[in-house]
């Protein structure tokens, strides 16, 4: 596989779709595994790496997966190449940029990834957009079962999975939904979705960009509890308890900022629109908080069925250059694709040479000028 | 709000708990809250964790047996020097080795939880996973008993005395 196969469009599980999609952007659940017999990768020599690399390559690239199985040797991958699959949440930053020999599987459009020597031995995960995680729960589930057939993981009766890091000692699970919630951040209330996150022993992420300032208003929430708890026990509270609620919060502030301050709300849509309709340089810190903007507005319309005059005029607008579901209007998938797109490294490699900072700042404000002037 | 224990002050501290998809909530003011041992929550960092784990005296028994402080794993050479440095352990060896030290940091990291209680590869022997389906269900029991849940601790005891 090229890279430069799917840099120019988004993935599967970004393109808008799926469950309570207005607000869950995306749902993913990853297992961690060690082989047995083998010591952790801390301790492993680069012979030992190699050994386990080859391993379980083999293994991954043999599994009837339904789909094409693409392998990247991420050691010998360049640099911006790299920057691409983190872009993309394929692989994770510690991956793409760790030491020693390691591997990464790509597979079904991007729905299935495994990192081989990352922190653990092998690390596996599923993907799907909007609120999907029983799916993903079940397709992991078969997808490990395979791979245990043809090899012994490190396992004990007692505490379960043994991961290098006791943080993920037991089922091995890490669920991770990624919201997008710009209503309770606009309301005041983000504050308290963190700390009853924190309460509930969640931990909290920004999505795009380093560190937990989430930018854009994108957040991932992830469980930290891997021991004393079964894989489905960790989904059903996710997928029935956690995430509905905090989808419940988000719409309500949406209604509160429709009822009580139209004008804050027109005013946030329209401000966003002109600087990115007009913008010559646009960082890409800036254009996640506009986009996330239009994103709020679209929805609300679309699946809301709610508008303001600005909202009411951006959904009017005809979209260029993305991929339209409706002539005449601006869709979901045009802004994701806007989000996915502008990063650094997929500016870079869809034009083919390194840029720097300053014209990258150029050639993203000119595609997302194109995709919105129609 | 009103603290819901005092009924006087005002609530500051929220606790959520969901318990088999049951969420209950509790809200509790400050002095309120320590009276009842609740003390509150905040995410633990694994450094956090970890200076946890250096701060720790090792006990008589320890001295006795020789302090896991002292050991090297003797499958990777792993010390647990290593790991309040590295945060990540030698082999899987050392869950065995260091467990004395390690059990605390990991009921810290699970809330309180220490036995598995999810998927077990198919190659599990039969035994083991008997074995595995007995202790989970007695740490399932232990919660239901301090929960005063007596139905549910009579129905998991049942279970108990005819899988043993
Ligand atoms: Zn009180
Ligand atoms: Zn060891």
């Amino acid at each position: 596989m090229k890279l430069t196969d799917i840099s120019g469009d988004i993935n599967e599980w970004f393109n808008g779709s799926g469950p309570l999609s207005e607000i869950v952007i995306s749902s993913r659940i990853r297992l961690a595994r060690n082989i047995a017999g083998y010591k952790f990768l801390s301790r492993c020599t680069v012979a030992e790496k190699s050994e386990i690399l080859k391993k379980l390559r083999d293994i991954l690239v043999s599994l009837e997966l339904g789909d094409e199985i693409f392998y990247l040797a991420v050691d010998k991958t360049p640099v911006l190449d790299r920057h691409l699959l983190v872009e993309r949440h394929l692989i994770s930053r510690h991956h793409a940029f760790g030491k020693g020999p390691r591997g990464a599987v790509i597979a079904q459009r991007e729905s299935f990834t495994a990192m081989i020597n990352e922190e653990d031995h092998l690390r596996i995960q599923t993907l799907k957009g909007g609120l999907q995680l029983a799916q993903c729960a079940e397709r992991i589930n078969r997808i490990d079962d395979m791979i245990e057939q043809r090899i012994d993981y490190a396992f004990s009766p007692r505490y379960g999975y043994l991961t290098a890091c006791p943080t993920n000692l037991g089922t091995g699970i890490r669920v991770s939904v990624m919201l997008h919630l710009p209503a309770l951040k606009m309301t005041g209330q983000i504050e308290k979705f963190l700390n009853a996150s924190k309460d509930m022993g969640l931990a909290v992420r920004g999505l795009f960009g380093e560190g937990t300032e989430a930018a854009g208003d994108f957040y991932q929430l992830s469980n930290q509890v891997s021991l004393g708890v079964s894989e489905a026990e960790v989904v059903a509270q996710f997928e029935n308890v956690i995430i509905p609620e905090i989808v419940g919060y988000e719409n309500a502030a949406r209604k509160q900022l429709l009822s009580k301050e139209p004008d804050i709300l027109d005013d946030k849509i329209s401000r966003a629109m002109a600087l990115l309709r007009n913008a010559q340089l646009i960082s890409s810190q800036e254009a996640l908080f506009l986009l996330s903007h239009l994103r709020m507005g679209i929805n609300m319309h679309e699946r809301m069925g709610v508008s303001t005059p600005a909202i009411k005029k951006l959904c009017d607008i005809s979209a260029a250059g993305g991929k339209v579901d409706k002539p005449g209007s601006l869709s979901i998938t045009t802004i994701n694709r806007l989000f996915m797109l502008t990063q650094p490294a997929h500016l870079q490699l869809n034009c083919g040479k390194t840029l720097d900072a300053a014209h990258r700042d150029i050639l993203r404000a000119k595609i997302i000028r194109s995709a919105l002037n129609g | 709000m009103q603290c819901q224990v005092c009924q006087k002050k005002e609530a500051t501290i929220h606790l959520t708990e969901i318990t088999d998809g049951v969420r209950s909530e509790m809200h509790l003011c400050e002095h309120c809250a320590q009276e009842e041992g609740i003390a509150v929550k905040s995410q633990l960092s694994i450094n956090e964790l970890l200076s946890g784990l250096l701060a720790t005296q090792p006990s008589d028994d320890e001295m006795l047996g020789g302090a896991e402080q002292e050991k090297a794993c003797p499958n990777c050479g792993f010390t647990l020097a290593q790991f309040t440095k590295e945060a990540v352990l030698g082999c899987p060896n050392d869950y065995e080795v260091f467990e004395k030290s390690l059990l605390p940091l990991i009921e810290k990291a699970h809330d309180g939880k220490t036995v598995h209680r999810g998927k077990v590869p198919s190659k599990t022997p039969k035994d083991t996973k008997k074995q595995m389906k007995l202790a989970a269900l007695r740490q399932q029991l232990e919660a239901a008993v301090q929960s005063e849940d007596y139905e549910l601790a009579a129905k998991l005891r049942d279970e108990i005395s005819q899988k043993g």
